[in-house]
Formats: C-alpha cells, structure tokens, sequence
C-alpha cells in the first residue's frame, strides 16, 4: 500500500548522504563481479546433493571452495519441504521454497567470502529447521569499512532480486487459480504469494502507478484510480464472489508484477536506502498490519507482518558486519528485538498457517505492539550508524 | 517563542485557573520574562519546625523553572500546576540492569526537561540528518511551564522479578475492594508511574512523551491519564479551585505552608519503614483514582440537594450553617427544621478530619474530560490524586467511610484505581535506580 507520507519522509532525510553513498555503491559494484567472476572454480565435485525427508536434512558434502556452490534438493518425504544457506546472525544467502513431496529442485548459490554458514531444511515450512554446519574455504579480499559496505549493497541487490522473483512465481500460480475460477485454491495462495512483496516493499513502491495498481485498497479510487490488483481479487475471493472482470484484473496483475519484479532488480540501494527501508518496514507493521486494515476481507494480515518483518530483519542482516562494526551494542540490541518479536508473532501460527487477524486478542495485540515498539526504537538507530553523517 | 508559549497558554488554560492566571498577568505583560528565570525554593524539609517553604508570588509565575532535587520530590507539596499527563507503566523486561538503566536515564532526561531543556542534548536536530532526533521537540523554545515530574513505584514492582521483594516498604500495600468500586483494570494498577504537571499541557504531554519513549523494551504503557484544571490548593497563596460538579474543592487540604502537618500526614518518617526498605523515608505514598460523574445526572439536581450532598454552598464555599470558606464546619449545628445544617451523609462531614481521627491527606487532583461515552455522556470527572504517610492508615479509612455513606456516591464511580511509593528527592550527583538497586 502506498503511503505518501512514509515516503516523503524517507526521502526528506536522505538526500544530503545520497551522493557519497551512491558513489560507493558503484564503486562497490564495480568491484564485486571482477572479484567473483576471477576468484574460484565451482566448488569440487559438482553439485551438492541434499536429500530432505520429514526427519532429515542429508548433504552429500559440507564444505566447498568460495564460488559458485550448487545444492540439488530433493524432497523425498511427505511434507512440504525448504531448504536455506544461512550466513552468521540467520541472514539468508539462499534459499528455496515449497518443494513440494517427490519433487527436486537446483539452488546456485555465489559465496564470495569463506566462512561458517548454516543450512536448513523445514519440512511442513516451519519452525527453525533441521539445521547443519556448512564450511566454505578458500580466500577473499580482506574487507575494510567500504568494501564491508559495497558487500552489503551485493546481498541486498541478490535478497531483492530473490524475494521478486519468488513474487513473480506465486503471483502466476495465484493468478492461474483466479482464472480457474478455483476460488478455493486461490484463497490457500493469497497470503503467501504475497509474502515476498511484503518483505521488499520499500524497494518496489516507488515506481509510479505500479505500487497502486498491484498493492491499493479500496480507498485509490477516492485518488481517481481503479481497484485493481491483489486486494479488489481479495475482496472477490472473500466477500463478493469471483466478477465478470476477476480474470482480466489478474492478467492485469501478473503483468504488473512481473514489471515491478524486473525494475526492483534495478534499483541500486545504498547502505542508508537499506537501513531506512528496514525501518519504513516496521513502519508498515505498526500502522497497517498490526491494526488490521491491510487485510480486510482475508485477514491475511499476519502473513504481511511475518514479511515486513523478515524484509526488515533481512535488511539489517545484511549490514551486519558494517553495524557489529561501528555500533556492536546495537547489533546485540537488534538480534535480541528481532528474535523477541519473531517468536511472539510465530505463536500465532497455525501449523504452516498463521492465524486470521481477527482471532487475536488485545492481550495479543498489545503484546505485539510493545516489542514492535521496543524493536522499532533499536532499527531507528541503524541508518544513523551506517551514515553517520 | 516565550511570548508564543504564554498566548497559548492563555488561549487554552483559561478555565479553572482564572485566580491564579490574574496573578500572573496583572504582574507582568512583560514582566512575565522576567520571572521566566525564577526558580522556586524548595528547600522544605517538612521535619524541621522553621520557615515555611517559598511559595509566595514568584511561585506562581507560570513559566519558571521547579528545582528537580531537593529533600522531598517536586509534584507533591510544590504548588499544583494547572495541567496534568499522567502515567502508569508495566516493566516488561525481566532484566533487572535494563530496569536500573531506565531509571538513570529517566533522571536525566527528568531533570533536563524540568529546567525546560530537550531530554537529550541536541535533542532537536542534533542527531544529523539521519537519526530520528533524540527529544520529540514540541515542547522546543517554550519556558520550562513549572514543569515537575514524580515517580513513583507500584506494589507489583517489588515480586521476584527484579529481586525487590525486600526492598518493599511494609506500607506499600494494594487498595483493599471499596463498596461500589466499578474498577477497570485497564484503568488501574502498574508497576510503575510517572506524574507531570506543568503549567502548559504541551510541556507536560512532552515530558511524559519522551520519557515513554526512552523506555521502548523496558516499560510499556498500562493506562494513562490528562487532566486539564486542578481541583486542589497545595498553597495559600493558590486559590481554591472547582471540581466539575462546580463546588470548590480542596478548601481544607493540606498545604505546603504547614510543615508540621506535612511532616505527619504526608512525609514517611525516618523510622517508619526499617532495614532494606528504609530508602522510602522521606517519600510519600501516592493513591490515584480515577472517579468518574454522572454529569448529566448532577446538573438536572437542584441546587439544594447538590448542596446537601457536598455540604456546602455552592458560590462562597462554606460549609452550610457557616458564611465563608474557611469558616470551621459546624457539625452538630441544626438547621430551622431541626436536622443538622450538614446532613449526616454530606461529603465534607464524612471526609472531615474531626470524624476520622484526624487523618488529613495532601490532595493533588485534577478535573478531566475524556471526551463522551458511547451514549453521548460526557466522560468527565475528577483524577483523584493524594499524597500520604501510610495509605492503610489514611487513605483507605477514609474511603470506607465514604463509600459506606456519602451522598455523592449516587453521582460519581471509581473506574480506576492505584497506589505508588514516590521516593524521596534525590541529592545532587543521584539517580533514581540507586536507591533501589543499592
């Protein structure tokens, strides 16, 4: 949803660090794929295979050489399975989603600094995983704070173009069950295809009509604008039944989408964009989610918080060797609200659901709100710490 | 931007506040910046018999400055500001070093924004462009309004949370149930308060504002309360208010000028509380009920039966049978027909000194309107906020007596309830997590 005001703000207080900042970015850039392209061979011995059952997470190797790493999963057990590279403090490098039983998918990986990561795969999609160490060897360059920097930009970039790619994916399978008129399936695809526009919003809404067009509540027509998008197909799906024009709104939608998802790969965040966007996030939680109102026909609205906030806490993530730095009395902070309010949200869960907004209590919500407040107060120091201008 | 502050404190705070208004605008115009820098003395250990505390006039320049340290904490004998942000809070952290923190940094943001500083240096655009500014800033370029902020800790602050159990004094007690209690629990209780009063409710709501904030994951919000007229003299030099029933109100409370009765009614003594909770003598305790008036009811009663009820005329104030405000009730005067003057259910009667064995209390209350209700009532009434020695000992039989027999319980109805240990002062170079956390 767009909020003018939020945006406004944001950029009110960027400006004056932009141009350093963008600078560095492109050097970074500049850098990055010199140093990745000339640096290794894929790791040894081809692709890692992993073999994920309800119970087990089996690799066929847990270590490779810096570089391109390939995992091959495979899900032979009876639950919907993922399987995710994690780098220190849960940053996710990698991952794949809803492998379904039987099925086997590829994950490439570039690792460009060796080190300790964490792989994990969820069967059911749920809980912390069953997890394993995972050891990458070989060299990189030493980073000083600039390269630290221009790092975090690349694995912002790889995290975006991740999560808009996992929104063209499920906005195609959810658009096919809307013109099915598969209402029912359609309703069991909603929330989570969502879920990665959710986390990357602050990227994705500035280009123009588009935020609007795929994101706005009934309200944009008081803006002179059409009800399009995901939430008039909620409003169908929920209140009033599939329309003669549901199926020409999702072509609409999927096309609209697959443009975001290609341009959000063009942006060239900077460090304080990242920051600033991890807050503007938990901005989103606080003013649309926990109240609510996003959600209004579904009460999806937990599956939206769930991706604010780990398009928030990916964010920072991401800018943790820069803020562990400068700032390693915030960073404890952050890794403690974030891991404080993940777990308040996920007692909401429902198996691999979570619970619809309206089965919350104020005792619930008040319980959300006050870490939100206590974890908002800690990402309002971060884009401060990695522009202290 | 002290002329602002003063016209818009005019504009806003005329009500309730008219006596004490004239006082300052008679003396000043522009000779209302001169007294901006006045600080009030308050050096008024109560114990010892000498001369009264400084309240006279410059006590009642409105924009002045209220010392934070001292023997005693400002809000309880200091003179009653006319606007109230009143707040209670639950610690949500189980962290006792968080808890302590807190308190230190609540001190110094406290005493910064009492002398009408930001709560942080360069709170306002000092940060840099790409920080969230340290003090919220509405309260930026106006004088420090008599702003006072008061502390006080809750029976519950003292489980086994934070390893305080020891530490409670014997006194800190909750409120026993009264007749015709209709409690809200969202409306009572907490673990901890914080009360600011200041003389323009922009400072007030400001203090309270940033001390939340810089509490985000250590205390969270439980209820909260404005008032926006006090209904209580703490001096002589302060005119007696009205409450929203339109009576006076706090004609016969304690006031600062009167240390020997400060020293017995409100003051814990040195020897009241022993061992591990001795830190509290010197403090007071503070109990807030939240009373809520049937409005619409009382204003459709006559005149004679509102008098009845409180006991006195409503336009002088004085008790019936007598002719000025601070005329002595006359409890076994009888009227023409033969019954008392002061009906036996009269609140001033029931409330009075001379029937409850002479308990006194050091009233601090404040008018509020929270709006209206879902019918169209106005949500208004009376913040009763009291400072005591010992609120078993004083508070809670007066309270019985009331809740037995006055005749207002039929137009008012405690919706919310609470007590605090409010610490004594702190000296220079403290703070408030030292005491406790010694």
């Amino acid at each position: 949803m767009p909020r003018p005001a939020l945006r406004r703000s944001t950029r009110v207080a960027v400006p004056v660090a932009l141009s350093l900042a963008a600078a560095l970015a492109l050097t970074g850039c500049a850098d990055k794929p010199a140093a990745t392209g000339g640096s290794t061979a894929t790791g040894a011995g081809g692709p890692i295979t992993v073999n994920a059952t309800d119970t087990a997470c089996e690799l066929s190797a847990t270590t490779a050489k810096a570089g391109t790493v390939t995992f091959q999963v495979t899900n032979s057990g009876s639950k919907v399975n993922e399987f995710y590279l994690y780098a220190e403090g849960d940053r996710i490098v990698s991952e794949v989603e809803n492998i379904t039983p039987g099925l086997s998918r590829e994950l490439k990986v570039e690792i460009t600094e060796p080190g300790t990561f964490t792989t994990s795969c969820k069967p059911g999609m749920v809980g912390d995983g069953i997890r394993g160490t995972f050891t990458v060897t070989g060299t990189a360059a030493k980073g000083s704070a600039d390269s630290k920097v221009a790092k975090s930009i690349a694995d912002y970039k790889a995290f975006v173009a991740s999560e808009a790619d996992e929104f063209v994916t499920g906005t195609k399978e959810f658009v096919a069950a809307v013109k099915a008129g598969d209402v029912a399936r359609a309703k069991s695809l909603y929330a989570q295809a969502r879920h990665p526009w959710e986390a990357i919003e602050p990227v994705a809404e500035s280009f123009g009509d588009l935020d609007p067009r795929i994101d706005g509540r009934e309200d944009v027509i008081a803006d002179g604008m059409a009800f399009t998008g995901y939430h008039r197909l909620e409003k169908d799906l929920w209140k009033d039944g599939l329309q003669k024009d549901s199926g020409a709104i999702a072509d609409q939608l999927l096309a609209d989408v697959t443009e975001i998802a290609a341009r959000s790969k063009t942006v060239e965040p900077t460090a304080l964009s990242i920051a600033n966007g991890a807050k503007a996030l938990l901005d989103e939680v606080a003013t649309g989610k926990i109240t609510g109102e996003e959600e209004r026909y579904s009460h999806t609205d937990l599956w939206d918080f769930d991706g604010n906030l780990e398009g928030s806490r990916q964010a920072l993530a991401v800018l943790r060797p820069v803020i562990t730095e400068r700032d390693p009395a915030l960073q404890k902070a952050l890794d403690a609200r974030f891991t404080e309010l993940s777990s308040l949200l996920a007692k909401h869960k429902a198996g691999a659901d979570y619970k619809a907004y309206t089965a919350l209590t104020d005792a619930d919500l008040k319980e959300l709100t006050v870490s939100l407040d206590a974890l908002s107060e800690q990402v309002s120091k971060a884009p401060g710490v990695v522009e202290a201008k | 931007m002290t002329d602002d502050g003063l016209s818009r404190r005019r504009l806003i705070g005329a009500s309730g506040t008219a006596a004490v208004a004239g006082v300052v605008v008679g003396a000043s115009g522009a000779g209302a910046l001169a007294l901006r820098g006045d600080a009030v003395s308050r050096d008024d250990d109560a114990s010892a018999a000498g001369a009264p505390p400084s309240t006279t006039a410059s006590a009642l320049a409105l924009d002045a400055a209220i010392p934070f340290r001292g023997a005693h904490q400002a809000g309880i004998v200091t003179p009653a500001q006319d606007r109230l942000h009143f707040v209670a809070l639950d610690v949500v952290t189980t962290d006792r070093d968080q808890l302590r923190q807190l308190l230190e940094d609540w001190t110094r943001a406290a005493e910064r924004m009492t002398a009408g500083a930001e709560a942080a240096p360069g709170g306002l655009v000092g940060g840099g462009p790409n920080r969230a500014p340290e003090d919220t800033g509405e309260a930026y370029g106006l004088p420090a309004s008599g702003l006072t902020i008061t502390i006080g800790y809750g029976p519950s602050l003292f489980d086994d949370r934070f390893g305080l159990a020891a530490k409670r004094p014997a006194a800190l007690q909750e409120l026993p149930p009264f007749t015709g209690d209709q409690l809200d629990p969202r409306r009572s209780g907490g673990d901890l308060c914080i009360q600011a009063c200041a003389n323009d409710p922009q400072v007030a709501v400001h203090a309270v504002r940033n001390l939340v904030r810089l509490g985000f994951g250590v205390v969270a919000v439980r209820w909260s309360q404005l008032g926006f007229g006090r209904t209580s003299s703490t001096s002589t030099a302060q005119a007696t208010p009205r409450n929203m029933f339109g009576f006076k109100d706090g004609t016969n409370n304690l006031k600062a000028e009167e240390p020997e009765g400060l020293a017995q009614h409100v003051w814990v003594g040195d020897s009241d509380e022993t061992g591990a909770a001795a830190w509290m003598a010197g403090g007071s305790y503070l109990v807030a009920r939240r009373i809520r008036m049937h409005i619409e009811v009382w204003d459709r009663t006559s005149l004679q039966e509102q008098e009845d009820v409180i006991g006195r005329d409503k336009k002088e104030g004085a008790p019936l049978g007598a002719t000025k405000e601070f005329d002595t009730p006359d409890f076994a005067k009888k009227g023409p027909d033969g019954a008392p003057a002061i009906p036996v259910t009269a609140h001033v009667r029931l409330a009075h000194e001379s029937r409850l064995g002479g308990i006194r209390l050091l009233r601090r209350g404040y008018n509020f309107t929270d709006g209206s209700d879902g019918v169209g009532h106005l949500d208004a009434g009376l913040f009763f906020l009291a400072y005591m020695r010992n609120p078993g000992k004083q508070f809670v039989p007066m309270q019985r007596a009331l809740a037995k027999a006055d005749g207002l319980n039929e137009y008012i109805e405690h919706n919310g309830s609470a007590v605090f240990a409010c610490p004594p002062g702190l000296k220079d170079g403290e703070h408030w997590g030292q005491a406790l956390f010694a």
